[in-house]
Formats: structure tokens, C-alpha cells, sequence
């Protein structure tokens, strides 16, 4: 028997006034699997992320996470869960190290001084510890969010552009991180991004987005065999604005 | 009840600790905001006071009533400050754009309110405490001679400010930003309903019935008739128990209605304007 999804969207649809945000969309995640939401600005991606840690209400539709349906039975999941995104901030006046303690108590780690340390050592964090966030670089805030993602080792993380607004290096930095955590936790990871490369190197499977509905759905490999493109991005503006306009731009 | 409901009222110590130790934490690393606690408080006692004594040595009722401003200065701040000392823990989630952190954990709603509430009266108190210490030394009114009137006062006050509070907050979650002013400025409404400078039989008749109504009305006449007349009211104090009771329930079923209705809407993604 195969094993239950660790999210099921099913049929879900998220309409603001009269704008649908998300039409119908259903995808199963597998435990440990590793996904890229891909879409422009407004194709829904954080709207479906939103409703799947139950942070907005289905207009219609069903999510479940670890078998727990969001967000009526939030409350049985949500220790296995986290998220992070560089639009949501962590306040700037407390240290990296009063921040984690907080995250940590409210996530009931056990251990969590040496779940700090170790979090701290493995995201190079451990000279910022007693720093207030707000003194950090981009990158540093973005390695103390990623922390906190991490603080209660997620079963399922969610990523919102985890690597927007990074330098090249940092954000490659920052994706090794994200796969070693997954290849050591088993966690299932969704990764929302706008960044092709960054979805080719961590994700097994893509999912695109446009206009609030599934466009594609499949892994790089036989994304690129089927759009006939040699990198995602093309594969993504030949779904953006019609199959073949990347060849022809290039032409 | 159903099993959403009862998820939502269960408390979990350790979760309230860790958001008052994140509010500490913020007072700590803030000589500003310790300063602006006592501030006000300090400034508003003076004035009256000061008012006071001027008046108290050209009218013998006054003198008579020696007291009565200044005592009715400082419950005041108990309601006002209760209710900013909420409401101001609470904007600072969405000033550091930390609320959506928040509604992702396992904190719960109700968890939050407890948290909130607990640092209401732990800002009063750094507020208050040198405060009523100030009304001895310059004018030689000591609040806690009040006694156990004290403590009536103040926990039916203290209700009144958090119901106000909570319904703020639910209204920051469903509105964002836009209604910050709101956090500032609802509990002045109250003001001159409650009657806190004078007895409620000022108003007109149909006014009064509104004044019965509100909670502190009831904590102010009793402080009148304990300063002026030596006698404590007991009868009002469970009266306003009763009220706030009422408007404390109300508040958290408001509170919880306008989080549902910020899901609804999208709002807890942007918690912003």
C-alpha cells in the first residue's frame, strides 16, 4: 500500500471577492519528496502555500497535512511543520539567540540550547548569536529564518523564495543547506521560488503555476524532454506566454 | 463544543512563557520603550495633582475631597495603560512583521491573548509602581491605603482594559495597519461615559443608563464613595464584575470571529496596511 501523501491538495480554490487566486488546483506530496511551486507574480503560489499551513481559508477544496485537514485540525500538526520567506520578519531587537529560544519554546524543543548550537554551527551563525537581528546582512537574516524553519525539524517545510534578494554565493549557500537538512530528516520540502536554477538543482518534481492553476505538472528531466528546452526557464516562459516564444525570442 | 473549538481555548503554559519572555526580552533591549511606560503616567499625575492642590486650598469641598483627583488620575491609568499595555505587545508583532511566524506555530489564539494580557499588567506595573510612589511623595496620596478596595478596583478595571484590547487585536488582524489609531484612541470613547472625574448623576438621564452599562463606571463611583465618604461599595464592585465578565466573553468570541475572518480575507498574509 503506498504511503499516505504528507499534503493532498484536493480540488482547492481560493477566491478573493471576485478574483480566483487558486482554481481548482490538486497535487499529492509524497513523504520526503522535495517540490518546486513555479509561477510569475499572482500564478497563486503563496496563496496555496498560505492555505496549506491553514494561514487562509479555502474558498473550497481540502488540504491535508500528515493526514490532519488544514485548518480545521491545524493544531495536530503544526509542531511538524515550519516555514520560511524573506517577506516575514522576526523581530529585529532581539538576538539571533533570544529569537531561537523563543521559536524553540513555542515549538517545545527538547534540548534546545544544543539544538541551537547545532543549528547555529551548521548555518555559520554561531559569531551572530548574541547579535540583535536587525544588525544582520540579508544574507545572515535569511540564515537566522532558515534556523528558525529548522528549529523543530520539520516533518513538512515550506519555502516561500527562500533565496530572493541573495547574491549568487550566499544563495547557493543556502540551497546546499536546504539539501543536506532534507537528505538528513526525510522532511518533505515545497519550495515556492522564481528561481529555475535554484528549482532544477533541489527539486524532484515541479509544479507550475499560472493564474491560480496547475499549468504542469512533472520533474525537470521530463519537463525539458517535453517542452524540448534545455533549461527550465524556457520551459517556464514557453508556459508563461505561450510553448515556443523562447525559441522564437532567441531566433 | 466541537473539536476545533476545544483546540483553540486549550493553554499551554510553556507557549505563554516563551511570548512573555520574547515581550521581556523587547523591554530589555529598549530604554525607550521603559521610559515611555512611566512617562505619561508621571506627567498626568503631576498635572492633577497639582490641580488638585490648587483647588483643595479655595474650596472646602475639595478639601473634603482631598484625593479624589489624583486617586481618579491613577485608576484611569490603570484602564488606559492595561489596554495600551496590551494592545502596544501586540502591534509590536506587527511592526517587526513577525505575526505570520506566530499563526504558523503551535501557539494558539487564546495562548496569545493569555500572553498579552500577562504583559499588560507587567508593563502597568513598571509604569504604575513608581507611579503611585510619586502621588506620596509630592502630594501624600498613597494608593494602596485603599486597601482591598484596591484590589477590586483594579481587577475590574484591568477586565474592562483587556476586553477593549482584545477586541482591538482582532480588529489589527481583520484590518491590518490601518486601524493601528484604533489601539490608541477607543478607550478615550470610554472616558467621558464612565465618569471618572465626576459622579455619573452629571449626565443627562438618558446618558446615565449608558454609563451603567460600562464597567469602570461602577469602579469610579466606588472610588469616590471610598475617598470622599469612607465607604466601600461592594455592591458596585460585583456589579462591574458581572458586566465585565459579559464584555470579556464577548470580546474573546469578537476576537475570534474577526482571526476567522482574517483567514477568510488573506489578511494574516500581508498584516500589514
Amino acid at each position: 500500500m503506498p504511503a499516505e501523501p504528507a499534503i493532498a491538495v484536493d480540488q482547492l480554490v481560493k477566491i478573493y471577492k471576485t478574483t480566483a487566486a487558486v482554481d481548482g488546483i490538486s497535487f499529492a506530496l509524497a513523504p520526503g519528496s522535495i517540490t518546486g511551486l513555479l509561477g510569475g507574480n499572482g500564478a497563486g503560489k503563496t496563496t496555496t502555500i498560505a492555505m496549506i499551513m491553514g494561514l487562509v481559508l479555502p474558498t473550497s477544496g481540502t488540504v491535508r497535512v500528515l493526514g490532519a485537514q488544514m485548518p480545521r485540525q491545524r493544531y495536530q500538526v503544526l509542531h511538524k511543520m515550519n516555514f520560511e520567506s524573506p517577506y516575514v520578519d522576526m523581530p529585529h531587537r532581539l538576538t539571533v539567540r533570544q529569537n531561537l529560544k523563543v521559536f524553540g519554546r513555542l515549538y517545545a524543543v527538547e534540548d534546545l540550547g544544543a539544538r541551537i548550537a547545532t543549528l547555529a554551527q551548521q548555518l555559520d551563525l554561531t559569531e551572530f548569536l548574541d547579535r540583535p537581528v536587525g544588525k544582520l546582512s540579508a544574507g545572515q537574516k535569511t540564515r537566522v529564518a532558515l534556523a528558525k524553519a529548522l528549529i523543530n525539524s520539520p516533518q513538512v517545510l515550506l519555502l516561500d523564495e527562500p533565496t530572493a534578494s541573495l547574491d549568487p554565493d550566499t544563495a547557493d549557500w543556502v540551497r546546499s543547506r536546504l539539501e543536506r537538512f532534507r537528505t538528513e530528516r526525510g522532511a518533505t520540502v515545497l519550495l515556492a521560488s522564481h528561481n529555475m536554477a535554484e528549482v532544477e538543482r533541489l527539486c524532484e518534481r515541479v509544479i507550475i503555476m499560472k493564474r491560480g492553476r496547475i499549468e504542469d505538472d512533472d520533474t525537470p528531466q521530463r519537463l525539458l524532454v517535453r517542452y524540448g528546452r534545455e533549461t527550465l526557464e524556457d520551459v517556464f516562459l514557453d508556459v508563461a506566454r505561450g510553448r515556443g516564444y523562447a525559441r522564437e525570442a532567441a531566433q | 463544543m466541537s473539536a476545533y473549538s476545544t483546540s483553540v481555548l486549550m493553554l499551554a503554559p510553556h507557549r505563554i512563557g516563551a511570548m512573555v519572555v520574547r515581550y521581556l526580552y523587547l523591554l530589555r533591549s529598549s530604554w525607550t520603550r521603559l521610559l515611555e511606560l512611566i512617562y505619561w503616567p508621571a506627567v498626568q499625575l503631576l498635572v492633577w495633582g497639582f490641580l488638585q492642590f490648587y483647588i483643595a486650598q479655595n474650596s472646602g469641598f475639595f478639601a473634603r475631597a482631598s484625593g479624589v483627583f489624583i486617586a481618579a488620575v491613577l485608576m484611569w491609568d490603570i484602564l488606559f495603560r492595561g489596554q495600551l499595555g496590551f494592545s502596544v505587545s501586540f502591534l509590536e508583532e506587527m511592526w517587526s512583521r513577525n505575526l505570520s511566524n506566530l499563526m504558523i506555530s503551535p501557539l494558539r489564539p487564546i495562548e496569545f491573548v493569555a500572553a498579552l494580557m500577562i504583559m499588560s499588567i507587567i508593563r502597568l506595573a513598571i509604569g504604575m509602581v513608581p507611579v503611585t510612589f510619586l502621588a506620596i511623595g509630592f502630594f501624600g496620596f498613597n494608593l494602596y491605603g485603599l486597601g482591598l478596595a484596591l484590589a477590586a478596583f483594579f481587577v475590574n478595571l484591568i477586565l474592562t482594559s483587556w476586553a477593549v484590547g482584545i477586541v482591538v487585536a482582532g480588529i489589527l488582524l481583520r484590518n491590518g495597519m490601518g486601524a493601528e489609531s484604533l489601539a490608541w484612541t477607543l478607550m478615550f470613547v470610554l472616558m467621558p461615559l464612565t465618569c471618572i472625574y465626576y459622579p455619573v448623576t452629571v449626565l443627562p438621564d438618558w446618558l446615565q443608563v449608558v454609563a451603567w452599562a460600562l464597567p469602570p463606571t461602577y469602579v469610579f463611583e466606588g472610588m469616590r464613595a471610598l475617598v470622599m465618604e469612607h465607604q466601600f461599595r461592594g455592591d458596585l464592585m460585583l456589579e462591574a464584575f458581572a458586566l465585565n465578565v459579559v464584555y470579556f466573553a464577548a470580546a474573546v468570541v469578537a476576537f475570534l470571529a474577526l482571526l476567522k475572518s482574517a483567514r477568510r480575507i488573506g489578511s494574516l498574509l500581508q498584516a500589514g496596511e
